[in-house]
């Protein structure tokens, strides 16, 4: 990425300990990375239970061992499947793939690197052009 | 660095192996459509006031980070973590988008993470889009953004200040996008329940996952600001003068 005289000061390129700050590449490289394992392996580790909502919308029914509600009244009576259940990374599962553990992480890996191309592209077109502001 | 908030201790439930992710989005059904419609017109028209306001804000250093934020809450939003028995919940990041990139671009990128799960993984229902933009990039960031603003008139306005005042905005700003969702279900859910324990049910397990979300949050921004502090929306907007070295570092950029 480029810098600015100002940017690149040297009294603004110490790190608060004295050291020497990490270059933004490297930092944008190195957090990219890190949002890859955790999407990419740390994933399959994540919790299944309900979350909050879900947990709160299945409140007042029961349900069977496919997960279909069986009676009671709750939020989720009338909640229906998504209109893209069958999009190839539905779930955050890779269609085809049986194993767990790389259909999840590799539909985080394609979700990460989808989101840093889409989001970042965006940014990038809208930023302000010219030297980095503070 | 979400080692310490993935693998809290949890009464003893053992995290699944083979989870598949679920995530806090609003199912389509849930809400009838003339209220998912309304508040789909509400995001819209907030969305296309952060890409306005936003440009402010972007520059050749925020537009790449806003990007690796975006991507950072997707890889984060994929892990749920335990909060009772039989419930999780994961990271919504409004607040963290905030204090790193600005509520502006804080809110596209959250907005960028929902729009690629609803299209893409299934996640978030497609008439329910605007309910969950609305809960999880708006209210959020713009709770975030308050709770942010609030605390630094109390905190001490350096890198201990920020990390403080990002814990506590993460927290709030869970709750009350929880509270968002009661709201939306109040105007017009499809299944009629008294709505005094929904509220109640929502703020409870959302207090839970708030404080989740807080550890996550100011670990991420505590980490950030030790490696470059300049990356720190918060920091530099709010920056004390104990921050800058030498009289001569005071900002003399454009907009300065």
């Amino acid at each position: 990425m480029t810098h600015t005289g100002v940017d690149e000061a040297p009294s603004r390129n110490a790190a608060p300990g004295g050291g020497r700050r990490v270059r933004l590449a490297v930092f944008l490289g190195l957090g990219l990375l890190l949002a890859l394992l955790l999407a990419g392996v740390v994933s399959s580790a994540a919790s299944s239970q309900p979350d909050g909502l879900d947990a709160t919308a299945r409140e007042g029914c029961t349900f069977n061992s496919d997960d279909e509600i069986t009676g009671g009244d709750c939020l989720a009576k009338s909640a229906r499947d998504h209109d893209l259940a069958d999009s190839p990374l539905a779930d955050y599962g890779i269609r085809g793939v049986d194993n767990s553990f790389l259909s999840t992480g590799l539909s985080g890996v394609a979700g990460v690197l989808l989101v840093a191309a889409i989001g970042g592209g965006l940014f990038w077109v809208l930023r302000r052009r010219g030297p980095a502001g503070d | 660095m979400m080692r310490e908030a993935l693998c809290r201790p949890s009464e003893g439930e053992a995290l699944e192996p083979t989870g598949t992710p679920v995530a806090m989005h609003v199912s389509d059904g849930i809400i009838n459509l003339p209220v998912s419609a309304a508040f789909g017109a509400l995001a819209v028209a907030w969305i296309a006031l952060a890409l306005v306001k936003a440009r402010r804000d972007l520059d050749d250093r925020l537009a790449p980070m806003a990007g690796l934020v975006a991507a950072f809450i997707f890889a984060v939003q994929m892990l749920n973590f335990p909060v009772l028995p039989g419930v999780s919940g994961h990271l919504l990041g409004g607040a963290l988008a905030v204090i790193l990139v600005g509520p502006w671009v804080g809110a596209l990128c959250v907005a960028t993470v929902l729009l690629v799960q609803a299209l893409l993984f299934a996640d978030g229902g497609l008439s329910a889009l605007g309910l969950n933009v609305t809960n999880m990039a708006v209210i959020t960031t713009l709770v975030a953004y308050g709770v942010v603003a609030l605390a630094l008139r109390v905190l001490p306005k350096n890198r201990l200040g920020v990390v403080v005042a990002s814990f506590v905005a993460a927290t709030v700003s869970v709750v009350v996008a929880s509270q968002g969702f009661v709201g939306e279900y109040a105007l017009g859910g499809e299944v009629d329940k008294a709505l005094g324990p929904i509220s109640a049910t929502m703020a409870g397990v959302h207090l839970l996952i708030g404080i989740g979300e807080g550890l996550i949050t100011a670990t991420t921004v505590a980490t950030v600001a030790a490696v470059r502090p300049d990356l720190v929306y918060a920091l530099r907007r709010y920056r004390a003068p104990q921050l800058l070295i030498t009289p001569a570092t005071v900002p003399t950029g454009s907009n300065a």
